[in-house]
């Protein structure tokens, strides 16, 4: 197979996916009846066309960022975490209760603690089948997906047994004392000028972006980076350079699920003020698509989350504005998925063949 | 004689079996093949030799049908053949032998050399004829093997064999085998030129890939080098020297000699004491073995593949759990627990290549400058402060070893994989050389590498004694040990069974203790 070149690989390999995967959308909206250019242009119009739609595309992608970044750290150690969705709701638990404990004076002090306290949750949830791994060889693939059948099972019965306030009915917390409400974007001065109306996306955006910035550092400019690169490409040569698999294991997955957790400060703490049941709707298993579409870099990881956000945010509209169903917002998120992630080799091959070099002129 | 002659080694009365007129062939930027001619005469073992990178392996695959060249000429049999696939190389009655056998391992040799020539959509008939047939080339060749025999259980030469059965079963006539002897051990590869000098005698054209002086000396007619993708010229055998072949391979003289000073042994810096290492699944490997290295002398281990080195290497490097006493410098070195492990090792003042650089040595997906670092990524002298690497000084370091030992290219981010053999392993050598190790341990230092690349490895060693370093060294290949070891232990079935003086012993004496026939039972 031809190698294809940098920009081509990294460029122009997403975007044909993209395309693919929007042809064959077209075509399945075509096959119930819809206009699939009214759909695209509902979704655009509604994620991107306006300041207000963006804000709800920067929210989603804010969860799928940490999430995403949680799925590349532990892959760099050829750990396959699919357990972010319950370390994520584990993340919400921790970030719930210290937003409790306290009546918190202001968020810039409630911030802090319910990072720690996502982040200590998160991990801790990793930690266990990290552990199972490292010592007795359990598939972490497995594991990872018990615990999040375990978690969720965990929360319904806090929610309903334990943290939920006497009288009331549905399984949740009690509201967060309000000096834990996060900013959003249209509560911060100069982005207020952009985002007028209330949107979700809030100061965790931010947060996400440092986290981009220092799992970038993390990965490519430490020495433990370099170890759980090492680890993750070769476990064999990395016991022959004296890197332990015990501590590359636990560190890599305890990072992940410090990612999974810190989460729940974007849904649980900045946009619902309560923690409730499923809380995190899926971004766990988001995030090994985004962290699969992004290549595994921090960078790709971040454009992958804003474009699983314009889908979210998008499928969104066109439940609202169009008689299309809701789950079509899913067979278009699996067709990226499967074109992005799955079938990106084929796309590749057939670039090959476009930069492939010209043969030689017959030597006479 | 002069470089690019056309080729006509052999009396052409009868047709050639194979001819290749201006056969070019590039990647990209890289010219692989530059206007080849070749003929090779019926009946005849015709050597391609050449260093790792030279284009043999790309031509024979343009033969096979697994490359379209970009301009030349095949003939087969005198007849002007196209071939695309590789089926019409075998309808052409090609047939290849590779270096990784493509055989299921699960399945029987029978059923190995029916798969993809079966005759019908029954298999009765078919394995039946092939048991026949099977039968016969047994007789005629030498090629015996069980035919109801799973592959898996079968040794490397014995596959090997099976991979020419399924040649010949598909009425090859010319036998292609490229580096065949690599996976062997001499009296496999022994065999296999036997077994190759009767397919000869039997009128079949067999082409030998090989980069190895000496199996071209004693297997094949004619030989042809190739170097850096064009091909120098085409000999007979018989009238050529090892010494001109290398000479033609790398386009300069080549020292085949390890020159060498006597050794001044001095202190004791390694002392192995009844050292046992078990396996996974609780046999003993290596079972109770003794010896001392002294600085500035080089300690060779000889012996067949599988006799308890690589356990040595792997015990004394940190990566394996042993039991047993090894004294390092005077410091008793812990061979279980947390505190056995490479970086410990390396901080004792132990260096270590491995015997298989691709998988323990390398990283082959990380670059050469991450590779510098393997191993010694924590060193003062790579970190910008306590919390990170100083990534522009591993590239800088690597820049000075890269020139320092000749790797091409030297270019630092380029990956691992991405070099040749033997400049991957220039890569490693200088890395652990110049740790500055008190003790240094090599396994099969010039495995797979290029005739230019083992002159420069062994003098680095010999460099490294006379700077009064211990130095243990395994090798399977008798020579290397020969040449380079100042003293000679001889293993079997994991314990020594003597040492022994290079300026006194012989080939023969040393592969009576490498079969376990006589020994001192030290």
């Amino acid at each position: 197979m031809t190698k294809l070149p940098t920009w081509a690989d990294v460029v122009l390999v997403p975007l044909i996916s993209l395309a693919l995967a929007a042809i064959i959308s077209a075509f399945v909206l075509l096959g119930i009846g819809q206009s699939p250019t009214e759909a695209f242009w509902v979704m655009v119009d509604g994620a991107l066309g306006s300041a207000y739609g963006w804000g709800y595309t920067l929210y989603y992608a804010t969860s799928f960022i940490f999430t995403g970044l949680a799925v590349t750290v532990a892959f760099h150690g050829s750990l396959f975490n699919i357990g972010g969705e319950g370390q994520a709701q584990l993340g919400g638990l921790g970030v719930a209760l210290v937003c409790l404990a306290l009546p918190w004076p202001h968020w810039t002090m409630a911030l802090p603690a319910a990072m720690v306290g996502a982040a200590l949750f998160g991990a801790a949830w990793a930690a266990i089948p990290a552990l199972l791994q490292a010592k007795r060889g359990s598939h972490i693939v497995i594991t990872t997906i018990m615990f999040n059948y375990i978690a969720s099972a965990l929360l319904i019965y806090l929610l309903v047994n334990v943290l939920r306030p006497a009288g009331q009915m549905d399984p949740a917390t009690a509201n967060f004392p309000p000096g834990t409400h996060l900013p959003t974007l249209n509560e911060i001065p100069i982005l207020n000028l952009i985002f007028t109306k209330k949107v979700p996306a809030n100061i965790s955006l931010f947060v996400a972006l440092i986290c981009c910035w220092l799992v970038w550092l993390l990965m490519w400019r430490t020495r433990l980076g370099y170890e759980i690169r090492a680890f993750g490409k070769s476990e064999k040569a990395a016991t022959y350079a004296g890197i332990s698999s015990f501590k590359i294991i636990m560190i890599a997955m305890l990072i992940s699920g410090a990612l999974s957790g810190l989460m729940a400060i974007n849904n649980v703490m900045g946009e619902s003020g309560r923690l409730v049941q499923n809380a995190s709707e899926g971004a766990g298993f988001i995030g090994i698509a985004v962290a699969l579409m992004g290549r595994n870099h921090p960078l790709g990881v971040l454009l992958a989350a804003i474009l699983f956000g314009f889908l979210y945010q998008g499928g969104a509209e066109l439940g609202l504005w169009t008689t299309i169903p809701i789950e079509l917002r899913t067979v278009v998120q699996g067709l990226v998925i499967l074109f992005t992630g799955a079938l990106d080799q084929m796309v590749r091959m057939m670039l090959g063949v476009f930069f492939r070099p010209r043969p030689q002129a017959r030597a006479a | 004689m002069g470089g690019g002659r056309p080729t006509s080694a052999a009396p052409s009365s009868r047709p050639f079996a194979i001819e290749l007129k201006g056969i070019s062939k590039s990647f990209g930027p890289v010219q692989a093949n530059k206007d080849i001619n070749i003929a090779v005469p019926k009946g005849t073992i015709h050597g391609i030799i050449g260093e790792n990178g030279a284009g043999k392996s790309t031509l024979m695959s343009i033969l096979y049908g697994f490359y379209k060249a970009d301009a030349g000429e095949i003939f087969v049999n005198g007849n002007l053949t196209a071939i695309p696939d590789s089926q019409s190389a075998i309808r052409a009655g090609i047939g290849m032998v590779f270096q990784h056998f493509k055989l299921v391992q699960n399945f029987t040799v029978l059923e190995n050399v029916v798969l993809g020539a079966e005759d019908g959509a029954l298999l009765r008939p078919s394995l039946a004829k092939a048991r026949k047939s099977l039968q016969d080339l047994a007789q005629e060749y030498e090629l015996d093997v069980d035919p109801d025999a799973l592959v898996e259980d079968l040794s490397v030469g014995h596959q090997q064999r099976v991979e020419i059965l399924k040649a010949l079963y598909r009425q090859a006539e010319i036998l292609i085998l490229d580096e065949p002897t690599g996976v062997l051990t001499p009296a496999e590869a022994d065999h296999l030129f036997r077994i190759l000098k009767g397919l000869r005698d039997q009128g079949k054209t067999v082409i030998l890939i090989t980069h190895k002086l000496r199996e071209i000396m004693e297997a094949t007619d004619n030989v042809s080098v190739m170097r850096r993708g064009t091909m120098v010229g085409t000999v007979k055998t018989a009238q050529t020297s090892p010494e001109e072949l290398a000479e033609l391979m790398v386009g300069r003289k080549v020292l085949l000699e390890v020159e060498k000073k006597p050794a001044h042994p001095g202190k004791v810096v390694l002392s192995v004491q009844d050292l046992r290492v078990k396996d996974e699944i609780g046999v003993e490997r290596l079972k109770g073995v003794s010896f001392e290295i002294r600085a500035g002398e080089i300690l060779g281990i000889a012996g067949v593949a599988g006799n308890g080195q690589s356990e040595l290497l792997a015990a004394l490097g940190g990566i394996q759990r042993a039991a047993g006493t090894v004294t390092m410098n005077g410091a008793v070195l812990p061979l279980v627990g947390a505190d056995a492990n490479g970086r410990a090792r390396r901080e004792a003042g132990i260096g270590h290549v491995p015997e298989d650089r691709q998988t323990l040595g390398l990283i082959m997906d990380f670059t050469a400058w991450e590779n510098v670092a393997f191993g010694y990524h924590n060193e003062p002298k790579y970190q910008k402060n306590s919390l990170l690497m100083d990534n522009d000084a591993i590239r800088a370091d690597t820049e000075k070893k890269m020139a320092t030992f000749d790797v091409r290219p030297p270019i630092p981010t380029l990956a691992a994989k991405n070099f040749s053999g033997g400049n991957q392993q220039k890569i490693v050598v200088a890395r652990e050389i110049e740790s500055d190790p008190d003790l240094l341990l090599i396994g099969q230092p010039t495995r797979g590498v290029d005739i230019g690349a083992i002159e420069f490895i062994h003098k680095q060693i010999v460099a490294l004694r006379d700077a009064g370093k211990a130095i243990l060294l395994v090798s399977v290949e008798l020579d290397e040990i020969m040449s380079l070891s100042d003293r000679i232990a001889v293993m079997f079935d994991g314990r020594i069974m003597g040492f022994r003086d290079p300026e006194t012993t012989n080939e023969r004496e040393l592969g009576l203790l490498m079969a376990g026939v006589s020994g001192d039972a030290a």
